[in-house]
């Protein structure tokens, strides 16, 4: 455990101690502020009585997963990649630390980060609040699910960043197939019917959209669980390969 | 205590271990020689707890390394080839992140990094960014993350590679230092391994070739001579003819180097009667001899004593 907490404050030190982080949390600042505004206007022209989670807060967390999108796989690139570049992994592979603890110090650290950037955005419902009180369960499910889906990000981004040594390589194959991901639903028309049912278990926009309006549904929860669990076991299992493959 | 017992480890078909036991003893320092891609490596990352082995066990004092990781983990400091660093930490903040990871805590961390800051010389570089340092530093840094945690057991793979005379002799001496404690480490430098170690284990292409005191190897090598030859003439005749002089087990043509005729390095047992026979037998063919030197016994001199004359890739350095 000591050893964890020893390597899970080695890793947040790492990301404060780059610039990368404060520019990630600028541009992330920056961009979700942006929708923040102009969904605000939109809904204020277009929609003003109407319901506001279904007409503004939906479309501002839709907003605020797209430029996580972007985010994540900036925050994920290093994390293994760099250690693999550096040499240092086979050190840290030999200190008594079980590979889980790596591989949970690393993703905790990263969520630690993405967390930020979320308490970031409260700032927005707590200036909406201040001007006009409203019922704050739903908002709370909206960001569980963006705390789900981060963790969807993180785990697919750390298992990318496991399989390689080049940072950048590590976020082009996290942040691309993340976005297909969410796009995989966009046109339904697009999709032969046979594949639909498919598309639509695996699409990430699907499972996130109910969080938005309000609304948890156990079997989204299980999606995004899921899935962060099979790239915490498939990161594990590429540490783990150490084992049965050549000298690296 | 290190007890390697019928170690064999694959790559995939590749076999880089095969079937190696010896033991090493509380407090001996032992080296672990061979020339490159011999096993040296694969081997300490096996008693590192780096990879399990394929077959056979490697326990450190009586822990066995693949069954209890952590155990046995605690008791290791480990130097790897290559020293990597984080750049981004200073020394201080990188090694007390050792000694945590180590499961040292509070005030016995700060006195663990501060006797290994200390003890490898690093105070004046103690609060620098490990990413700035010099080659010589970064290696004794990476002894000072192998030290913190009072490991019992220090292995150490090729500490001085790399490093210009003044940094070697100085690393040596702080080796030194380190006796009293259980220590291997690899070296493809027969005088190091001389020089520092107690005992000598040789391996060469995986499989172990020898255990022996230096003054045993000393004893074996006594024997042996390596006799550097150049002579002008066809370089095939020539080296043919000089096979066939008494005592030689080895011929090697070098490199055609821009001076005139050819140089070869005869190895033999015994190298007396072929000094003798040389000048004539070059000048009964017509060539030249422009020059004969008698060198110190080498390594590969060593492995064809130890392996015999085929030399079984000793000195051919792969991987």
């Amino acid at each position: 455990m000591q050893s964890f907490v020893a390597l899970f404050r080695k890793e947040l030190r790492s990301y404060f101690g780059s610039p990368l982080v404060y520019l990630v949390t600028a541009a992330f600042l920056a961009y979700t502020g942006y929708y923040f505004h102009s969904d605000l206007v939109y809904f204020i022209t277009f929609g003003f009585g109407l319901n506001i989670m279904e007409n503004f807060w939906q479309i501002l967390f839709i907003d605020i997963r797209l430029v996580l999108i972007f985010a994540i796989p900036l925050l994920t690139m290093r994390l293994l990649a760099e250690e693999r570049r550096l040499g240092t992994l086979e050190l840290l592979l030999t200190y008594p630390l079980g590979d889980r603890a790596i591989v949970a110090a690393k993703l905790g650290a990263c969520l630690v980060v993405i967390g930020a950037l979320l308490a970031g955005t409260l700032v927005y419902p707590a200036w909406v609040y201040h001007v006009q009180p409203f019922s704050l369960e739903p908002l709370i499910a909206a960001y569980l699910g963006l705390v789900l889906f981060s963790l969807v990000c993180a785990s697919y981004g750390l298992f990318v960043s496991s399989l390689t040594d080049s940072q950048v390589l590590a976020g082009f194959l996290t942040a691309l197939p993340l976005l297909l991901l969410w796009l995989l639903s966009w046109n339904e028309a697009a999709t032969a019917a046979g594949t639909l049912p498919l598309v639509r278990a695996i699409s990430l926009f699907n499972h996130f959209q109910p969080f938005s309006v309000g609304l948890v549904e156990l079997r989204d929860v299980f999606y995004f669980a899921f899935t962060a669990g099979f790239f915490i076991w498939a990161t594990l299992r590429v540490l783990e390969s150490r084992q049965w493959r050549g000298r690296r | 205590m290190i007890s390697v017992d019928h170690l064999t480890k694959y790559y995939g078909t590749h076999c880089a271990v095969d079937d190696v036991s010896f033991t090493i003893g509380r407090g001996e320092v032992a080296a672990l020689l061979g020339p490159n891609g011999s096993g040296k490596t694969t081997l300490m990352r096996v008693l590192t707890g780096y990879f399990p082995p394929t077959a056979g066990r490697v326990c450190i004092d009586g822990e066995d390394v693949a069954e209890q990781p952590a155990a046995a983990r605690r008791r290791i400091g480990y130097l790897p080839e290559q020293v990597s660093l984080y750049p981004e930490l200073t020394v201080r903040r990188y090694l007390a992140f050792v000694a945590e990871v180590k499961g040292l805590g509070g005030r016995a961390r700060r006195a663990a990094v501060a006797g290994a800051i200390e003890r490898c010389g690093l105070l004046e570089v103690a609060d620098r960014l490990a990413g700035k340092l010099s080659k010589g530093y970064r290696q004794r840094v990476g002894l000072a993350q192998a030290l913190v945690g009072d490991a019992d057991v220090l292995v150490l793979d090729e500490p001085t590679v790399g490093l210009d005379p003044m940094q070697t002799v100085e690393m040596r001496t702080l080796l030194r230092t380190l006796a009293g404690r259980t220590m291997l480490l690899s070296t493809h430098i027969l005088t190091e391994a001389s020089a520092l170690c107690s005992r000598i284990v040789i391996l060469s292409r995986g499989r172990l070739v020898a255990i022996d005191t230096p003054e045993g190897l000393a004893r074996r090598l006594a024997g042996v001579a390596r006799l550097l030859v150049r002579v002008d003439g066809p370089a095939d005749g020539v080296a043919a003819e000089l096979a066939t002089l008494p005592g030689v087990v080895r011929v090697e043509r070098g490199a055609p180097d821009g001076l005139a005729g050819t140089a070869f390095a005869l190895s033999a047992r015994d190298p007396e009667p072929a000094q003798r026979a040389l000048g004539a037998a070059v000048v009964a063919r017509g060539w030249t001899l422009l020059e004969v030197r008698a060198s110190a016994p080498s390594l590969e001199d060593l492995f064809v004593q130890l392996v015999g004359p085929a030399g079984d890739g000793a000195g051919e350095p792969r991987g």
